[in-house]
């Protein structure tokens, strides 16, 4: 009876796969989007870039056995504390707001925020001279915080993602973008960034822009954030850090 | 506007091409609508018999069950049960001792949207059972058959010509919801697309061929119903007369 | 209808008890604080939302009239580009529909200069009217079937009736043919409608600021999860009942022999 079949084979699926996974791995939470240059898909489906070296350097420091788990960037810090994933390595910026919610490790790279427009528009990264402008930002990033509370002037448009953002910025849907530096960098650099550039650096806010990205875990769970500080610390000391660095970029990032 | 070449460059199979990238994440959808379709018409057969023979308050807790799924968008209900789901899960499981159950995205994909299809599928099969004539009901019933059995042998063979069409166009539903959980980072074949697309900027060309892939199996399971409908059919008058 | 006998039977009293104590806990000890605060932006969403689903369900149904139309008794060279229509809209995925025309179309921009200093340009930068286009064309592809077999079951009898009146074409499609074939679909054009509230939130993924996005932005400023989302689910409820009882409403008002 096709009813029965169709039955068992839900069943059987569901079964296979609740099943208890290995207790020691670890999940890590990286965002389902690119991000590059620190992590982003190849063609072959591998996860590639910065910070999946980087995530494999520290794990491989820490003795941790690692999974990279993708995850909606919107929904990273739910799906941490719903145990789906167990820590989050995303280019995640420590700050206060975050802070009440999940613990983070120390720093492993800090980078500042940047805006960027097409080469035409005169305009610098103040709130006076983005006043009246498009500005398009990352959801549930420093930087849809800082624009809210920096740039009240302008019209602010939210996109899942900061490669949306980009996306746009060629089209000419927005006349600027706030974002990280150096994945600004690597887009201005392209062939879709060559109609924009790095009109600076915004006015420093700590207490929005925080100190640096960190990886994110679950408050009260010491071992793993012990852990994870050991793998940082180590990769710092002995040249991992400065090696994956000098793939990827000219200039140190820590 | 890319040309074609270039086009056929970006969706070949092998790797510089995405092409295989599309296919995983087609099958990925294709085994998560298998699966939501699966438990949906599991929860909708349930549910059907609940609400038609079921006790007052077993019918009144059917029936917000599915105005509720059929009021909130498929994306608020799956970002609730995405999150709350599993997180309930764990505080069960770790209440009563065990340790962390892992729960893949399939499994994930597939529980909450067939809670969605369940719905859907318990107004479409109820229906079905209610255009049963009772007079076949009672006389397997007068034969001493047991109710297990007359739901097997006399029941569903016999709504089944009235619940394949809405079946049918649940089935396309469930293979088009699995969209949705491109929001919920889900690698199916919206965000593998969408993953293509971006890091090759050759939007237009990834989203006109993933909307073919679907449209593909649009147009198949359209066959493969025409095909199921007319077995479900087997021996009933056409219906080509009545119209 | 559900009249207040009906709900004073004693299990639908003890559900109403328990349900009324969930929301005592929701209201309790679950966290509300923020919800002043974001009030002005969520009424804002909460327009946002409204006015794109009426005015595209209203687009929507007057595209599907045609399209029904063509495809009932159309000669061949409309009837199949509207079948090819409403097959494509309904093979495939709404959200994929959007980012198509979204992003597929803003990526096409930047190769023709001209568009950026022609009339239309303040429009093409906003995100609504994607938004609109792409929620109208689905609206119009799934009751443009409808409206197909709507067409086709009004009675020969009557058309013929009309003809032999010598009422003028227009005349017969107008008074006779239209009304009796919206008024075959008035029951699934309701549901239609809210399926097609259901379908508004998609337009958040392109940064159109509907109620789904204020509550997407709740959680992103504050890291509250279940709330927003809750409350939303109650919001669309509320819209979906509205929609229902309005066209229990307007349907009970058409006479008709049941």
């Amino acid at each position: 009876m096709k009813l029965k079949t169709i039955l068992a084979a839900t069943l059987a699926a569901a079964t296979l796969a609740v099943g208890t996974a290995s207790a020691e791995q670890v999940k890590i939470g990286i965002a389902a989007e690119p991000y590059p240059p620190f992590a982003s898909t190849e063609s072959s489906g591998n996860w590639v870039g910065w910070e999946i070296d980087i995530i494999n350097a520290v794990c491989a420091a820490a003795e941790l056995d690692c999974a990279i788990t993708p995850v909606a960037w919107d929904g990273i810090i739910p799906s941490l504390t719903g145990q789906q994933i167990d820590a989050i390595m995303a280019s995640m910026s420590i700050t206060e707001e975050r802070l009440k919610t999940i613990d983070f490790s120390d720093p492993y790279y800090n980078t500042p925020a940047v805006i960027v427009a097409d080469k035409s528009m005169d305009i610098d990264a103040t709130p006076d001279s983005l006043a009246g402008k498009i500005v398009g930002i990352q959801a549930s990033t420093i930087h849809q915080a800082y624009a809210q509370e920096h740039f009240k002037g302008s019209e602010l448009r939210v996109y899942q993602t900061q490669d949306e953002a980009n996306q746009d910025l060629f089209a000419g849907r927005i006349d600027a973008t706030q974002a990280d530096s150096i994945a600004m960098a690597d887009f201005v650099a392209s062939d879709t960034g060559s109609c924009c550039e790095i009109k600076g650096a915004v006015a420093d806010d700590p207490a929005i822009l925080g100190r640096g990205v960190g990886a994110g875990v679950r408050k009260g769970d010491s071992a793993l954030l012990e852990a994870l500080n050991k793998g940082i610390a180590t990769i710092l000391a002995d040249g991992t850090h400065e090696k994956i660095t000098a793939k990827y970029f000219t200039t140190s990032i820590y | 506007m890319l040309g074609l070449g270039e086009s056929a460059q970006l969706l070949s199979l092998s790797s510089p091409g995405w092409g295989a990238n599309l296919l995983r994440g087609l099958a990925n959808s294709l085994q998560i609508a298998f699966g939501a379709f699966g438990l949906g018409l599991l929860i909708g057969l349930l549910g059907a018999y609940g609400k038609l023979y079921g006790g007052k308050v077993t019918r009144d807790l059917l029936a917000i069950y599915t105005t509720v799924i059929r009021a909130v968008p498929e994306l608020v209900l799956i970002l609730i049960l995405y999150y709350v789901g599993t997180d309930v899960i764990n505080r069960i499981a770790a209440m009563m001792g065990y340790g962390r159950v892992e729960i893949s995205g399939v499994v994930a994909g597939i529980w909450v949207l067939g809670i969605v299809q369940g719905a859907y599928s318990t107004e479409i099969l109820r229906g079905a059972i209610q255009s049963v004539p009772p007079g076949q009901l009672e006389a397997a019933r007068s034969f001493g058959m047991p109710p297990l059995m007359v739901m097997r042998r006399v029941t569903i063979p016999a709504m089944m010509s009235f619940a394949v069409p809405g079946l049918a166009n649940l089935w396309l539903i469930a293979t088009k919801d699995t969209a949705l959980l491109a929001v919920v980072g889900f690698n199916e074949l919206t965000l593998e697309t969408k993953q293509a697309a971006s890091s090759t900027r050759a939007y237009f060309t990834f989203f006109l061929a993933a909307g073919g892939l679907y449209l593909m199996v649009t147009l198949c399971s359209g066959v493969v119903f025409g095909w199921v409908e007319k077995w479900a059919r087997r021996g009933q008058p056409s219906l080509k007369g009545a119209r | 209808m559900i009249t207040l006998r009906a709900l004073m039977q004693p299990h639908r009293i003890v559900m109403m008890v328990i349900f009324a104590a969930f929301l005592v806990w929701c209201g309790v000890s679950l966290r509300w604080d923020w919800l002043p605060h974001y009030m002005p932006l969520a009424i804002a969403g909460l327009w946002t939302t409204l006015w794109i689903l009426v005015v595209t369900t209203v687009l929507g149904f007057l595209l599907a009239v045609p399209l029904g139309l063509a495809q009932a008794v159309g000669p061949w060279y409309l009837a199949v580009p509207a079948r090819m229509f409403c097959t494509v809209i309904r093979g495939t995925p709404l959200l994929l529909q959007l980012w198509l025309l979204y992003y597929g179309l803003g990526s096409l921009f930047p190769q023709f200069p001209w568009i950026r200093s022609s009339e239309l340009w303040p429009y093409l930068r906003q995100a609504w009217p994607y938004a609109v286009l792409a929620l109208t064309f689905s609206y119009a592809g799934y009751e443009g079937e409808v409206m197909r077999g709507a067409f086709s079951s009004v009675a020969k009898g009557q058309l013929e009736a009309a003809r032999s009146f010598g009422m003028p074409r227009l005349t017969m499609f107008r008074r006779i043919w239209l009304p009796q074939a919206v008024r075959n679909v008035l029951p699934t054009l309701g549901g239609e409608s809210i399926l097609q509230l259901k379908a508004t939130p998609l337009i958040a993924t392109i940064t159109v600021m509907d109620i789904y996005a204020v509550s997407s932005r709740v959680r992103s400023d504050t890291f509250i999860v279940y709330e927003p989302l809750l409350l939303l689910a109650l919001v669309y409820m509320v819209i979906a009942g509205i929609i229902g009882f309005a066209f229990n409403y307007v349907e009970r008002q058409v006479p008709a022999r049941r």
